[in-house]
């Protein structure tokens, strides 16, 4: 057993970083610390997923074949850890990490062929429509209807909750193609052009003042059935197979990390009047340190199963629901340390490019826009209740 | 970075889990509950025989040269079979201060005796008021013309009553007075003027209290030359932190497949009691926990030889979460057995106990964050 990379691992740690230096601009790296949301506005996200592309780098958990770099897992969590610690742009999960290999494991040989370079150049920018207004945690209760006229599909409903819907070109949807015995069946997974006529777009202004999520609604939309991904009625397998990689995709610790040292800097700073020196508050930065030393061993001890080919199963949910739970605690700690700074609203976005001067510090923009934000992180991708009734299924059997 | 287990290490821990299955039953557990001794000698004798007690010792003093995740892996059994044998005191406190203090004669005459059974240890460094710091020690060692007299009082001593030498830790002075030097001194179970009080530990084997009132000790009853001991005695505790950490994650483990399989078993209003999101989502939280511990404590092994700062912040983490976790899993499996919870006719009240012990063993949750964020300034300040 070793904690330790090894000198193949430490080189490939050194090319990452030389990438990093080389590739992301001061604009970039403002830009994101600056960003209180889950996700890059396109113009930065995209910008880096364009670097990320053209090193061969634009998806990094894909097979070589549609263009991955066919990391070891090991080199995925140095890959990701040193993206987290020099704070690059967030590109287009909803593409590289969902879609992408949905598509890689059940799309037609077109579909591949068209989509996926797509994704890995970031010509198209994606959104998922999964939840609707009735259907939560109860996602297979989905109402949004496809109906078979010939060679198109006629699409009417309302997706919720859509991140990035008004930047998205396409979205990958749950649609009911028919009404099986369980409401699980007769779901189908459909590719659509947001250009579609009947599409329209509803911005969902969140507590933390972002524009982040929308509300889409579909008006008699047609899409071709040939955009449908695998067989008619499946679409719940593949949709399940995507949160799979929505969850446990997760190498969260690291970017968590960088989170908590933004925090401990403002802390220690003059600015906050030392709240460091406040034993109150530096045991609650060690506890917090410490859940995130907890979750990166459960994340490497998962990596290091899935070097020699182990599943890791439903330790995926572990590492979703810790994550955003100690996201939370990040943020929530964020906001004691800056004190009397969190009655300050700067309602202004993006933030990185207000025209007046802000009323705090740059380095406490984001404190309380990321907690109010951060409510959400116990919700999508399956709330925390729902990660709870897996582990309890999966883990224990009951 | 690999963190599968080796074959060696799948091997001891199959040998070791075989034998707690095989040999540490709740009969034997509960025979050995009002045993005077806290632990069987028989049962020793086969530790010996496994090669367990010679696990951590360097090849040279007859060991077997294994580490902490060795270490690690033992206790986790061990913490499966609520064992009481004095594994801790003799080998994992009591051989690795002399393998990293005592001269090459010192560890000669007690490290190939510790491996082959014949030799049990313990460490006597609590006192009353020092609470949890490891640095203040009012027991003090004054240099004599035949060697040295000890005087004071230490508390918590795990299994002081069954060793036969005691490690002592004392404040040397010299005739100048305190010299801000710990020194460790070997002190027989049998030494004049030394009061031994015995008394049973909560959740399995026992602990003592000494009375040292002028002890004499000659001279290489000094543990090394002199040098201050305290670098050592924090090396030594962030080691057995980690050690016990994984006895408290064997434990845990226990307590969540026991109360699981209750609470299939258990019906009320008409069905299981997993029947209920109330109950399966406090077993999740319960899963969650075990497994962060077993994280922690497996960290905290992996980076017991690195540098004092690193090495000791993550043993102060590892304390902190995992007690944090073990007090969760513990009081949620005593709510989850209801009544039959709080009664000493189910094993879950025993492995209870034994995990209380362990929170409070070398400091609490609490002591161990402030260690911890402590730890992390001085980091910064370097």
């Amino acid at each position: 057993m070793d904690l330790s990379f090894n000198a193949e691992e430490r080189a490939f740690q050194s090319e990452v970083r030389g990438f990093i230096a080389k590739n992301l601009t001061e604009d970039m790296k403002r830009a994101t610390a600056l960003t209180p949301s889950v996700f890059s506005d396109p113009d930065i996200g995209m910008a880096w997923q364009r670097a990320l592309h053209s090193r061969g780098w634009g998806a990094p958990g894909w097979p070589v074949d549609h263009g991955g770099p066919s990391w070891t897992p090991a080199q995925r969590w140095i890959f990701e850890s040193e993206c987290a610690r020099a704070g690059v742009p967030n590109v287009n999960v909803m593409g590289v990490k969902m879609v992408g290999p949905v598509i890689i494991g059940f799309g037609s040989p077109e579909q591949k062929n068209f989509y996926l370079p797509r994704i890995l150049s970031g010509e198209d920018y994606w959104c998922q429509g999964y939840s609707e207004p009735g259907s939560g945690s109860d996602l297979s209760s989905l109402k949004t209807r496809a109906v078979r006229d010939g060679d198109d599909y006629i699409i009417n409903g309302t997706k919720i909750w859509t991140t990035h819907a008004h930047h998205a070109n396409r979205m990958f949807a749950l649609v009911r193609t028919s009404d099986g015995p369980r409401q699980q069946d007769g779901i189908s997974f459909i590719l659509i052009d947001m250009k579609t006529p009947g599409i329209t777009t509803r911005p969902i202004l969140t507590i933390g003042g972002d524009h982040e999520v929308n509300q889409v609604f579909f008006d008699d939309v047609r899409v071709p059935v040939a955009n449908r991904v695998g067989d008619e009625g499946k679409g719940w397998t593949y949709g399940k197979y995507l949160l799979e990689f929505e969850r446990g995709s997760g190498i969260a610790s690291a970017k968590l990390r960088e989170g908590l040292r933004a925090i401990t800097e403002l802390a220690e700073s003059d600015l906050t009047g030392r709240a460091i020196d406040s034993p109150d508050i530096a045991s609650r930065i060690s506890e917090v340190e410490v859940d995130i030393d907890a979750l990166e061993m459960t994340e490497l001890r998962v990596l290091s199963a899935l070097q020699t080919g182990q599943n890791p199963g439903a330790v995926s949910s572990i590492l979703k629901l810790r994550n955003s739970e100690i996201r939370q605690a990040v943020t929530r700690l964020g906001v004691d340390v800056i004190g009397h700074d969190a009655l300050t609203v700067e309602p202004m976005r993006p933030l990185y490019k207000l025209n007046h001067e802000p009323a705090l510090p740059e380095d406490m923009l984001t404190v309380v826009p990321e907690y109010l934000n951060g409510r959400a992180y116990t919700i999508f991708g399956g709330t925390s209740e729902i990660q709870r009734d897996i582990i309890a299924k999966m883990m224990l059997g009951i | 970075m690999d963190l599968n287990l080796t074959d060696e290490q799948r091997l001891l821990r199959e040998s070791a889990e075989r034998f707690v299955t095989e040999s540490y039953d709740a009969d034997h557990r509960r025979k050995g509950a009002n045993d005077p001794l806290g632990f069987s000698p028989a049962v020793w004798k086969q530790f010996a025989e496994l090669g367990w007690l010679a696990l951590p010792i360097p090849e040279e003093f007859d060991g077997l040269g294994g580490g902490p995740v060795e270490i690690g892996i033992l206790m986790e059994a061990f913490g499966r079979g609520l064992v009481s044998e004095p594994y801790v005191a003799t080998v994992v406190l009591g051989a690795a201060l002399i393998e990293r203090c005592g001269s090459t004669a010192q560890k000669q005459a007690s490290l190939p005796k510790v491996a082959d059974g014949s030799l049990k240890l313990a460490f006597a460094h609590s006192e009353r008021a020092a609470r949890f710091d490891l640095a203040k020690v009012a027991t003090s060692a004054t240099k004599t013309a035949q060697g040295w007299r000890l005087s004071g009082s230490k508390i918590a001593v795990l299994d002081g009553h069954a060793a036969d030498e005691i490690i002592v830790s004392a404040h040397l002075h010299d005739h100048q007075g305190p010299s801000g030097r710990i020194g460790l001194f070997l002190v027989p179970a049998t030494a004049q003027e030394l009061a031994i009080s015995d008394y049973q530990r909560l959740g399995g084997g026992r602990a003592c209290n000494l009375e040292l009132s002028d002890v004499q000790l000659p001279e290489d009853a000094l543990l090394g030359d002199g040098k201050d001991a305290l670098p050592a005695i924090e090396w030594v505790v962030d080691r057995a932190m980690a050690a016990l950490g994984a006895e408290a994650v064997g434990i845990m483990q226990v307590l969540l497949d026991t109360t699981l399989e209750y609470t299939k078993i258990r019906k009320q209003f008409g069905r299981p009691l997993s029947a209920n999101q109330v109950i399966r989502h406090r077993l999740a939280d319960m899963a969650i926990q075990v497994d962060e511990a077993r994280s922690m404590a497996l960290r905290a092994a992996l980076k017991a030889d690195s540098s004092p700062v690193e090495r000791a912040r993550a043993a102060s983490a590892a304390k902190a979460k995992i007690g944090k976790c073990a007090r969760f899993v513990g009081e949620q499996s005593i709510q989850l057995h209801g009544g039959m919870g709080v009664t000493e006719e189910l094993e879950v009240g025993a492995y209870f106990k034994r995990l209380v012990a362990f929170d409070t063993l070398f400091g609490g949750t609490a002591h161990h964050y402030a260690r911890h964020a402590l730890l992390g300034r001085i980091t910064k300040a370097a």
